[in-house]
């Protein structure tokens, strides 16, 4: 197998963000009607200009400070012109590092699981197009629609080196970017399409492919490994690679040449005259890494210092929600950190993945309830039933009338001796399942796991 | 009631005291210009008049150059690209200036979105001088300055690129102001060329533009380029000008003449004069403006491409072919200019051209400061010649060229600039112009004030 070089260019919505990025629109656009979230600004007519949102600026610097980027006190912002019905201006503002420009931050990094170091060439700001819709498939299509309620949401995006070698590798970059922009609010999890990214992969040292629009982690993956053997397949037939672009099909899984070589862009860029610099002071730097918090590093340190253990710490690392409840708890009762650990690394999680919750509650309280009487919550569903009360901010009390061993076992011999005729004849299994029942209608299910406990015992004392 | 050769400051006054009605002059003014529009071609668009007495300016109507979006009022920039083009929003100046009780009296002609400085290329046919109707206006403002000169309006708003709003003042007798760069809010205006802009203010005294001027400048935080500047009346009374020697010298015979003869005047009457033979870097300045502007213009004017609004395009095979043709419909002079901002930005010559133009204009700006300092102003004519008869420039570029030599410097030093009559030959004015440092507005226009009083030159005027 010959070596490949992937490199990415990702395109991320600030979705934190309460306006798009040079107006006054809102930034949440899903689900509106078409149209309808727009302004003379985001649809480029005529006399508009742009006003810059100062704190997409602050967004966009948390995000390369956590990818270790180096910010430039003066970046500038450019157009660059193409034509194409979903940009409405036919120029996107966006920053570009060369003609005199500078981007937002430069020279970052980020290490993936396997210790590799992929690094980061640069980061910037600039305005999401709208959008075509095409009625049925864009080949046979009567007609092109466009919604302008995307234009102008504002992206960042974060150009890396081309250093990943295999489709895996790339595919943890885009997991572990994923959960730095967690780390700093922007959860592309929740926001269908607000993570995109362009591949470029090179066989064997050949021209370099580029896949425009790929979404999420798997799919970067999988059209990887559908350009890996497609110029594989070319190389070993003698055939060059063209330096081209395509497109990523994700139904059918695979690439599509979509513009030739003659439309090689020519973006003719220049700097856009109605918006001053950027500037970033020491003082904003300060101010946004104090917003920040730790990295997922810097939480798995702990975690692990803890005496959690590895696999348990780095699922809880991964998600700054699950860590900051571990914090809390450990604060409120030091004693319920590792039981606290396992409920947040399975149970919790689950409970998030399922019901799509986006926060838990600032109380622990009631998850320290939870976690104190653990032991004697009777099964696994109750526990989870508890925990998703708590998530809901229901008010979680737990009051069994619990049962002594000791005691118990009187009772059970009481109740043996009053149905002794019932059960005499019976198989073991019957008479044990005849006695839970009046066991349980008696001390209530929630004691449940000390009854089948102790009714073990008596039965195998009485054999 | 006849108000020809009524100032602004004089209808307000008479308002105010109660010998003319707002009712009286809007009707004065609209069916006035009714009757002339016909032959001087000043007004693209003409309502009827309906506004309220109320305000600073009574409910006057006032006019607005076409490039400037009215909210409901259709704004062509005189362009069959925008032929039906409705805004929906107001410029900041127009809802300024209904703040303060105005209206809006019709849309003026203009060069096809503001390039040109003749007033010829307009796709709704030349305006017409209204001193002599055979001869040019001057542009590109050229309808605002028809409309005052031949009393179809109390005032008007124009632009000014590279002279547009002066060089129609200069040939139509009128006092044409254009502010610093950003005094005022540009949101709104069509955008020509964004860095050298500036919306401007064509009036019959010196006193009238700087009422307008007060009303509608300052920050906006639409405009990120905009600023505050200080409107506080400047105490000057003999005001000390230096005149660029090599300035006068481009000019012609008659130009010159009456332009020397101006200076006797001023200086008799206690104006310091100084001279300076040459602004070395004359010759570069027309390449630096219009290298700026085109490449400005180009990617500005990629927006028309028929989709949101202006001419529909009947059947097209592609989107590529569908934006030629909607792109057809822009006149000569705009398509001459988006072709040479095309190659102007285009890989390779961004450099040579580009970049060397913006480090010609910071040079310019630093000459100029260095010249200026210790002077109140520079005065220098603002046209070489005299208007020429219709259609005469298209067949002579040198007078072309003449045209635009004197006026662009306060736009690539963001300088304001003001020019008033200054001498007469036969049924013609010729123009000086006062120049001074970017936000010292008001002292331009208390040295124009002076001027005006001292020189006379319209002595039919009304004040």
């Amino acid at each position: 197998m010959e070596e490949i070089k992937v490199g990415l260019e990702v395109h991320v919505q600030l979705v934190t963000l309460k306006t798009k990025l040079f107006c006054s629109c809102s930034s949440d656009y899903r689900g509106k009607p078409p149209n309808t979230n727009i302004c003379p600004v985001c649809t480029g007519l005529p006399g508009s200009m742009p006003t810059l949102n100062k704190k997409a600026v602050e967004e966009a610097l948390k995000v390369a400070l956590m990818l270790n980027a180096q910010p430039y006190e003066t970046s500038y912002f450019f157009r660059k012109t193409y034509f194409y019905p979903d940009l409405p201006k036919n120029f996107q503002i966006t920053q570009y590092d060369k003609a005199g420009g500078y981007p937002l931050a430069h020279d970052g990094y980020l290490k993936l699981s396997n210790g590799k170091t992929v690094r980061i060439e640069r980061i910037h700001l600039e305005e999401d197009p709208g959008r075509i819709y095409y009625e049925g498939s864009r080949a046979t299509a009567r007609y092109s629609l466009i919604d302008y309620n995307r234009s102008g949401i504002a992206l960042i995006e974060i150009v890396t080196a081309p250093d990943m070698s295999s489709p895996e590798e790339a595919r943890d970059f885009v997991e572990r970017l994923t959960t730095i922009l967690s780390d700093v609010g922007i959860n592309v999890k929740d926001y269908e399409g607000s993570l995109r990214v362009d591949v470029n992969v090179s066989y064997a040292g050949g021209e370099r492919v580029e896949v425009k629009n790929v979404t999420g982690a798997a799919s970067v993956e999988k059209a990887i490994i559908y350009e890996m053997f497609r110029q594989k397949t070319m190389y070993e037939k003698g055939i060059k690679v063209v330096r081209e672009t395509r497109a990523w099909d994700e139904k059918r899984r695979i690439t599509i040449a979509s513009r030739g070589k003659e439309f090689e862009a020519e973006y003719r860029y220049m700097p856009e005259p109605d918006l001053p610099p950027v500037t970033i002071t020491e003082s904003l730097i300060k101010k946004v890494k104090e917003e920040i918090g730790g990295s997922q590093e810097d939480r798995y340190r702990e975690l692990i210092n803890d005496g959690i253990n590895e696999e348990l710490a780095k699922k809880i690392s991964s998600d700054k929600n699950l860590f900051n409840v571990y914090e809390k708890i450990k604060f409120y009762e030091p004693s319920l950190k590792q039981l606290a650990a396992n409920v947040l690394a399975n149970e919790i999680s689950y409970l998030i993945k399922r019901y799509s919750i986006k926060t838990l509650p600032e109380d622990v309280s009631g998850l320290a309830e939870i976690l104190q009487n653990y032991r004697i919550i009777p099964d696994h569903e109750s526990v989870v039933a508890y925990l998703k009360k708590w998530i809901d901010g229901e008010k979680v009390k737990i009051s069994f009338k619990t049962v002594s061993a000791e005691n118990i076992q009187n009772d059970i011999m009481q109740i043996i001796s009053e149905n002794y005729e019932k059960i005499r004849n019976l198989e073991y299994n019957k008479k044990f399942e005849f006695l839970m029942g009046i066991l349980i209608k008696k001390f209530g299910k929630e004691n449940k796991k000390v009854l089948v406990e102790e009714l073990t015992k008596v039965l195998n004392k009485i054999k | 009631m006849n108000l020809e050769g009524y100032t602004l400051q004089l209808i307000l006054r008479e308002i105010e005291n109660g010998s003319l009605s707002p009712e009286d002059v809007n009707e004065f003014y609209y069916k006035r210009s009714v009757e002339l529009n016909s032959v001087l071609n000043a007004y693209i668009t003409l309502l009827e008049p309906r506004s309220r007495a109320e305000g600073d300016l009574k409910g006057i109507a006032i006019a607005i150059k076409d490039n400037i979006s009215t909210k409901g009022i259709r704004t062509t920039c005189a362009s069959k690209m925008l032929e039906n083009y409705v805004p929906p929003y107001d410029a900041t100046a127009v809802s300024s200036l209904k703040k303060h009780g105005g209206s809006v009296l019709g849309k003026t002609n203009m060069d096809e979105f503001a390039m040109g400085s003749s007033g010829e290329n307009s796709a709704f046919g030349p305006t017409r001088n209204p001193l002599n109707k055979e001869y040019v206006t001057g542009g590109s403002s050229s309808g605002s300055a028809a409309a005052v000169a031949a009393d179809m309006a109390p005032i008007a708003l124009g632009s000014d690129t590279g002279g547009s709003v002066r060089a129609p003042a200069s040939f139509t007798g009128i006092v044409g102001f254009k502010p610093s760069y950003g005094a005022i809010s540009r949101y709104g205006l069509i955008a020509y060329a964004n860095s050298l802009e500036v919306i401007g203010i064509l009036g019959k005294s010196v006193e009238d533009v700087k009422i307008l001027f007060k009303m509608i400048a300052g920050k906006d935080p639409m405009d990120s380029t905009s600023i505050n500047v200080d409107l506080k009346e400047k105490n000057i009374s003999k005001p000390n000008i230096l005149v660029i020697k090599s300035f006068v010298e481009l000019s012609s015979e008659e130009v010159k003449k009456e332009f020397y003869n101006s200076i006797g005047k001023l200086e008799s009457a206690g104006f310091g004069i100084s001279y300076v033979d040459k602004f070395s870097l004359t010759d570069y300045m027309l390449s630096s403006y219009y290298t700026i502007a085109c490449a400005e213009a180009s990617t500005n004017l990629s927006r028309y491409d028929g989709i949101r609004y202006g001419p529909k395009v009947e059947s097209a095979s592609n989107w590529r072919d569908y934006i030629s043709k909607a792109r057809s419909f822009f006149g000569p002079e705009v398509k001459a200019r988006i072709m040479m901002g095309t190659f102007i930005l285009s890989a390779g010559y961004y450099e040579t051209y580009y970049l060397r133009a913006l480090q010609l204009r910071k040079m310019i700006k630093q000459e100029f400061e260095k010249i200026i300092s210790g002077y109140d102003a520079v005065y220098v004519p603002t046209m070489p010649v005299l208007p020429w008869k219709i259609g005469k420039a298209i067949e002579d570029p040198k007078i072309a060229y003449a045209a635009d030599v004197l006026t662009v410097l306060p736009n690539l030093t963001g300088s304001p600039a003001i020019s008033i009559p200054v001498g007469k030959v036969r049924e013609f004015f010729v123009g000086g112009q006062f120049i001074g440092l970017r936000a010292e507005d008001m002292k331009v226009l208390k040295v124009a004030a002076i001027a005006e009083n001292v020189l006379q030159v319209k002595k039919n005027g009304r004040n």
